[in-house]
């Protein structure tokens, strides 16, 4: 903390803060909003002026969604595919990162090259193709068609080479003369070793695979294989703006979405905020 | 790797005897069994939708004719030129991006510059600002659609409060893209504001303190020393910005849909509506490469630019 030098400072400071609180409250306002309609009983949610704070608790709108809705279907859906996903990247992202990063082959420079150059490929360009691809799969509507696209990610791979590339080739020797095989090092020192750059790709995996919407959209063609997401964007009145919706209950559903999401940034805020650095320093 | 299984051995005691040599290495054996998941997986749901992807666009692949599409040359492309649909999704999208990224970084640099003062409390703020960014797309459009209802939504009821007239964000043509922007910024200042933090503390004290001894005031540290100083940063938001605002695509499939009247319908969705609605798989194809060219063009910049920087991979 910088001594104050000039008179001006004190004033600087409150004027700073009062600029952070006033940004502060525009990011938080509408979470509010969100979780006060989600109390409101229907048709009392656009009076006028707006409440920011309901005037009483009412928690019918997350009865309903659970009993006229099948969101515990949905978000039974959301977890299994958001699981399944992460592990998958967790294992085929870490054996590839030691494979680049600890193991001698013909072609693994090249091979590298070519994986991160796949990272300048949007993912629109791919889409119609893995769609139909999954399509002759007989993939629509099944959970392997949500899961095994998202198994793999370069991003992971980098990331998780640069980790394993930090350890100590010593280890690796000492681990060798004892005669273990390179599957045991791999999972008995390097996984363990690695706990904090695999817990970042775990909550990056975790974030990307709860929150999509185009992949889900595509592939979760019948009601009951729906995602949370997509269930939310069905609900919000078949996709656009221009017409009455049970908002309480859309919002009670965004509160749903929006819980575990919240819950795993609070607790792995640390990996989280060094992963956004990472991709920044890299740039 | 102490007992060899009955297939292992076949395959490297048989074969040419390159093959033979290629395998007896354990070394290289164990390497390619350690990537093959991640190649596979990249050859299947990547490469080859790749390849594919170029060849549906010179195909009319359509949902009746899924097994039989005719080769059609360069007609997809051809119709393309005329389409005023597909020219105004692609005007819609840089007029997104013209106003979104910008403004983005303005307002996420002011926000950085005021926090990296050393306040307490950083880390609270640094939390608060992030949860729209962590937050789903979806759930963050229908906030938004009722914070903006034009009737009781809160941003009306402020003007109101203020004097001024009431707006129809989403209703009207004019102002719907400049509220997806307005919503963009509001989810995208946080995770610009942490990297422009990480730039900012990178600088050293010892810049600003030798401007300021001699003679420097804080207006011209900041034009002359402090941005300058960010310009990688500067550049990696400018690029990554610019390349995520041609892929936007959520947003307004929830919001808007792309309307009113088109004026919000951006490039990824008018592909999507050409592909998974009129099933007209052969044209959004050839649409999506063109998409894809502009959006390379600024992928090779960023890539020459982190050459010149001499920032290696290995």
């Amino acid at each position: 903390m910088v001594k104050p030098k000039h008179w001006w400072d004190l004033p600087a400071r409150i004027l700073g803060y009062a600029i952070l609180i006033l940004v502060t409250l525009s990011m938080v306002i509408p979470f509010i909003w969100m979780v006060s309609t989600s109390l409101k009983p229907r048709g009392s949610e656009f009076s006028y002026p707006p409440q920011l704070f309901p005037t009483s608790l009412d928690f019918s709108n997350y009865q309903d969604l659970f009993t006229l809705v099948p969101f515990g279907q949905y978000f039974f859906n959301t977890a299994l595919v958001t699981a399944f996903t992460v592990a998958g990247q967790l294992l085929v992202c870490s054996m590839a990162a030691y494979g680049f990063s600890r193991l001698k082959f013909v072609g693994r420079d090249v091979i590298f090259i070519l994986y991160l150059a796949t990272m300048m490929i949007p993912f629109q360009i791919t889409l119609i193709p893995l769609f139909l691809i999954v399509f002759g799969l007989g993939w629509i509507n099944t959970y392997q068609g949500l899961i095994i696209p998202g198994i793999s990610s370069v991003f992971g791979i980098f990331l998780l080479r640069q980790a394993f590339m930090g350890v100590p080739q010593d280890y690796h020797d000492a681990a060798r003369i004892d005669g273990a095989s390179e599957w045991t090092i791999f999972t008995r020192v390097f996984l363990p070793l690695n706990g904090p750059a695999l817990t970042t790709l775990a909550v990056f995996a975790f974030m990307g695979t709860w929150t999509d919407l185009l992949w889900p959209l595509l592939i979760a063609r019948n009601q009951e294989m729906r995602t949370l997401e997509l269930g939310l964007a069905y609900f919000n009145a078949n996709t656009t703006a221009y017409r009455q919706t049970n908002w309480p209950m859309v919002m009670a559903a965004a509160v749903v979405v929006m819980l575990p999401v919240l819950i795993v940034y609070i607790f792995a805020q640390r990996y989280f905020v060094e992963g956004i650095s990472l991709s920044g320093v890299k740039g | 790797m102490q007992s060899t299984p009955l297939l292992e051995r076949h395959l490297f005691t048989s074969g040419p005897r390159w093959w033979q040599r290629f395998w007896g290495r354990s070394n290289e054996r164990v390497g390619y069994l350690f990537i093959l998941p991640s190649l596979l997986h990249l050859v299947v749901f990547l490469l080859i939708p790749l390849l594919f992807s170029f060849y549906l666009s010179f195909t009319d692949w359509r949902g009746t004719n899924f097994y039989s599409a005719p080769f059609i040359g360069t007609a997809n492309y051809e119709f393309m030129i005329g389409d005023r649909r597909w020219w105004n999704a692609m005007g819609n999208s840089a007029y997104y991006t013209l106003l979104a990224v910008p403004l983005g970084m303005i307002i996420s640099l002011a926000i950085a510059l005021v926090m990296n003062q050393a306040l307490r409390g950083v880390n609270i703020f640094r939390t608060l600002f992030f949860m729209p960014v962590i937050s789903s797309w979806v759930a963050v459009s229908v906030i938004w659609i009722t914070l903006l209802d034009p009737r009781a939504g809160i941003l009306n009821y402020v003007l109101q409060l203020f004097g001024l007239p009431g707006v129809n964000w989403l209703g009207d043509p004019a102002t719907a893209m400049p509220s997806l922007v307005l919503i963009t910024i509001w989810k995208g200042a946080g995770f610009q504001m942490v990297i422009w933090l990480a730039g900012l503390q990178a600088i050293p004290n010892e810049l600003k303190e030798a401007a300021a001894i001699d003679g420097a005031n804080a207006w011209h540290s900041f034009w002359r020393i402090t941005l300058p100083l960010l310009k990688p940063t500067t550049f990696f938001l400018l690029i990554t910005g610019i390349i995520g605002s041609l892929q936007v695509f959520s947003s307004v499939y929830v919001i808007t849909g792309g309307g009113p009247r088109g004026a919000t319908d951006v490039a990824v969705h008018r592909i999507y509506l050409r592909a998974f609605e009129s099933f007209d798989m052969g044209y959004a194809s050839a649409l999506a490469w063109i998409l894809f060219a502009v959006i390379f063009v600024f992928t090779l910049i960023q890539v020459v630019y982190m050459r010149t920087r001499e920032e290696s991979l290995f």
